[in-house]
Parts: C-alpha cells; structure tokens; sequence
C-alpha cells in the first residue's frame, strides 16, 4: 500500500530503505551531514522531512512542524511534482537540480564530492510505494 | 525540463574580424605564455584596437591550470576592471578564464565548488569571449571549466550554464600550424566529446544532431588534418567540429571516457585528449556489454555494418581503433611509457579519483570501483573489455 509522501509514515520507511542499501552503505562511507527534504504543496503549505546521515546510515528520519525548527546542513526544496518526477526516476536528480525543480541549498563543495551517495539516496526512496498529493 | 543553449558562435578563416565591431572599453586576456610568444595575442588585440578596446594581458595558464592560477588572474581582472574576459589558447586556458571571470565577478566564491546549482549573477562587471587555438576541447562553446586541486591531484570537473561563453571565435587560421601530435590529442578529445554525448543520460534531441555531426566531421577529417596540417579545408571542418562536439555535451553530458580520463591527467599526467581518447573504445565495450546503448545509431550514421546493437558497437569500436592507428594515437596505457610499477603504484589512486568525477555518473553504464580498476587494467594492457 502506497506511503504519503513526506509524512512520519513515509519517512520511517524510508529510512528503513536507506539503512538497507549496501550501495548507499559504501557510497556515504564518508559522509556527515544532516537534511531537509521540503516538498511545496499546491495550497503554499509545507512538509519538511529532516534526515540525520552518517557514514553511510540514516541514523534518524522524521518530519519537523516547520523548516524553522532545525538548522540542517543541506536543504532541498522542491514542489510536490518535481519530487514525483525525481522519486518515479522520470527526471534525473541532477537534471533537476540543474533546472532548478529542485533547489539544493549548502555546502556544495562537499556535495559535489558525493553525487553517488546522492544517487542512491533517491534510489532508496524510489524502493518506498509513495503516494504524492495533488 | 531541460535547457539548450549555445554562445553566438563566429566561424571561418576570417572570425576574428568580428572583434572589430565589439562594444566595450577594457579587455583581458587570459592565455598561456606561447600564446603571447607566438604572436596569437597581438593578432587579437590588433582587432580590438580598431574596436577601440585596450587590453591586458594574464599568460600565466599552465596545463591543467590550477586553482592558484585561477585566483592570481581574478586579481589582476579586479585591478584592470575590464568589461571583456578573452580566454584565448587551448583548453586550460579558456577554462582558466571563466573561472577567473567567475571570481572577478563573485570574490568570495570557491572556485573548487563551482557548481550548476548555484546562481552566481555574472555579466554584471564582464562578459566572455573564447577563441580556441587548437580544435579539440570545445570549451569556447560549453559551460564547464576543468581546474586541478594540485594537493589532492584531483581534476576538478565543474561548471555553471552561467560561464557559457558569450561569443566563441573559431578561426580556423589560429590552429594551421598545430604539430601533428597535438592534432591527434585534441581531435580524439573531440570524438570522445561527440560520442559520449549522443550515448549519455542526458543526450537528448537538440544536442543528438550536433554530435552526430562531429563523429561524423572528426572520423572524415581528422586523419587529413593530422597527415597533412596545412589542409585548410580539413582544418576549418576539425575546427568547427570541435565547437560542434562542445555545443553537444555542454546540453547533454559526458561519460566514462571522461571520468577515466580525467584520473589519468591528474595522476599521471597525460594530455587530456590523449586520455580520454585512449579510454574510449574500452569505454565503448564496457557500456555495450550493459545493453541499451545508441552505439548502432553512431555506427549506422557513419555508414558502418550496425544491423544489430552488437554488430554496430562491434564497428564503432572497430572504427575508433583504426582512427587511432591512422593517426599514431596510443591505444594501451602501457604504450604511453607508463611503466608496469608506476601503473600498480597509481592504480588505487586512479580508481578513487575517477569514481568521484561526475562525469562518471551520465555514462549509461555505472562503472563501480571494481570495474573501475579492471577498465584501468585493460586499458594498460590493450584488452577488448569483456565484462
């Protein structure tokens, strides 16, 4: 049964599709640094998923009332369609990125030392059956 | 959603006269020091002074510039304040020039993360012009900029659609007397460009013709180019293709080739043309072998036997390596003078670098560390990839 996208249930099942990617496990092998997730909804509300990465694990996931609420490393935005496109691998992370779907705020230096671990963390969550609002 | 796009590209044994009707007060030349020996520069300020431009001069690029090279030009561009950044000369120093540009208009950017993500604002103080000296980079027509982290010896392979050009100069007068060697480095640099483009993630319709176009225009004329470098017609056609192959993958992307060739440059410093096109047939092979590849419409496009996906890979790779043997271009690692110790002593180093090149991550066929190090193997010893 298909998980909505960016809620508590979504983001426990996703990080139990992180934490079970051996490619994610030796892509991150080196990676620090916490996320947010933010999907824009149509109505001009927010959900915000907050990930805790850590040498190759996800060592917390869960979705924060307000993007206020923490001080994450890397923000990536986006609305609700352009995650869809992403996550269904309908349009390539990067290319989002480039286009500017998504906006992926922080570090990039250290980001760009890791587009694999990047990767496979949409692969991951292209493995969780997500359903995405309208 | 994706974006095409292309400087206003100037072409011809004349495009430099086009210099003579540019708006502007000040220019700044970012080049190597043979382009300033060799009369190259002076050629090009003679037309800027009938435009009414004055003009300094940076020709400190290395190459494989690094980002201290980088750094020291963005200062000298803060004192001259031009309007106009010319990167004239070869790959390194057109990608030394946007870079500069970047942090002349940016100061507080780091030129080791120059990235697509990030908008920079630039054309606010200057604007770009490329005009290459050999044929073989593309860069006058592309938005990437190669540095090296002499530290780390690591390529840096970045870029931003902002440090698109806005005006490359393609004279093919500049590249007449181009040695033979360099004609071969820089003419399998544009093949690798032309083939990896139309076979990577993100080829898509505007940028599939373009490189059609350049495998097409590099297999016909680079030989001639390379047998006799006075042939003006088949140096205006490896010009342009050059400029075509970099219009290509700047809108599409590049691949294993690439990755693997940049690894190679850092570590053990080969030419970048010289690598990337050493890799390529192997490349060819090793992506072939995960299916689902466009080799066939390469192969069919140049008339080769491709009436199956294998039997078009099989020709493709064929083609390439008897490209290379018209042209004396090494095809093992081993034939570069690269001895058996420094290889085994480099090997680790080789893979981690270009398993961490982005380019690695468009190439249709994910190559793993594993794979890496065999590829690298192969490579040295000459082996059609069976994996």
């Amino acid at each position: 049964m298909a998980i909505p996208f960016l809620t508590d249930e979504w983001a426990a099942a996703f990080q139990s599709a992180v934490n079970g990617s051996a490619a994610y496990k030796v892509a991150a092998e080196t990676w620090e640094g916490d996320f947010y997730f933010i999907g824009e909804l149509a109505n001009g509300s927010q959900r915000v998923l907050y990930l805790d990465l850590w040498h190759g694990e996800c060592r917390n996931a869960y979705i924060v009332a307000s993007a206020s609420d923490k001080s994450p490393e890397f923000e990536v935005s986006g609305k609700i369609g352009s995650w869809k496109k992403v996550i269904e691998k309908k349009t390539d992370p990067i290319q989002a990125l480039m286009t500017r779907q998504l906006k992926l705020k922080g570090n990039m230096a250290k980001v760009l030392k890791s587009v694999k671990a990047a990767q496979e963390l949409v692969n991951a969550a292209t493995l969780v059956s997500t359903e995405f609002p309208e | 959603m994706w974006i095409f796009s292309s400087p206003k590209v100037v072409f011809g044994d004349d495009a430099l006269e086009h210099l003579e009707h540019l708006q502007g007060k000040r220019a700044f030349f970012v080049t190597d020091a043979n382009m300033l020996a060799f009369g190259f520069v002076e050629r090009v300020q003679q037309r800027l002074a009938v435009a009414g431009l004055d003009s300094a001069v940076f020709a400190e690029v290395e190459p494989n510039p690094s980002l201290q090279t980088v750094q020291r030009a963005a200062a000298l561009m803060a004192d001259y304040q031009p309007d106009w950044i010319i990167g004239l000369g070869g790959g390194s120093a057109m990608d030394a020039a946007k870079a500069a540009w970047l942090l002349y208009e940016c100061p507080d950017a780091d030129p080791a993360a120059i990235n697509p993500m990030e908008d920079y604002g630039l054309r606010q103080k200057a604007r770009l012009i490329a005009i290459p000296t050999t044929s073989g980079t593309g860069s006058e027509a592309t938005w990437a900029t190669v540095l090296t982290d002499t530290e780390a010896q690591m390529k840096l392979s970045m870029g931003s659609p902002e440090l698109l050009p806005d005006l490359a100069i393609v004279d093919s007068t500049l590249v007449m007397g181009l040695p033979a060697r360099i004609t071969a480095d820089t003419g399998m640099d544009v093949l690798t460009h032309a083939v990896e483009a139309y076979t990577n993630t993100l080829a898509n319709d505007f940028s599939d013709g373009l490189a059609l176009k350049a495998v097409q225009l590099t297999m016909r004329y680079l030989p001639v180019a390379y047998a006799d470098g006075s042939d003006a017609e088949a140096r205006g056609h490896m010009h342009n293709a050059a400029a075509i192959a970099g219009i290509a993958f700047s809108n599409a992307m590049l691949g294993l080739s690439h990755a693997m060739g940049h690894s190679l440059g850092a570590v053990l410093h080969v030419p970048h043309g010289r690598a990337v096109g050493l890799f390529l047939p192997y490349v060819v092979e090793f992506t072939a072998n995960g299916g689902g590849t466009r080799y066939a419409d390469i192969a069919h496009f140049l008339r080769l036997p491709a009436e199956d996906e294998a039997a078009g890979v099989a020709a493709l790779a064929a083609a390439i390596r008897s490209l290379s043997a018209q042209i004396n271009f090494a095809t093992r690692l081993e034939d570069l003078g690269i001895s058996r110790d420094a290889f085994e002593q480099a090997l680790p180093k080789l893979v981690t670098n270009a398993a961490a090149d982005n380019q690695l991550f468009f190439n249709l066929r994910f190559a793993d560390n594993d794979e890496l190090e065999k590829l690298f193997r192969y490579a040295y010893e000459g082996r059609s990839i069976d994996f």
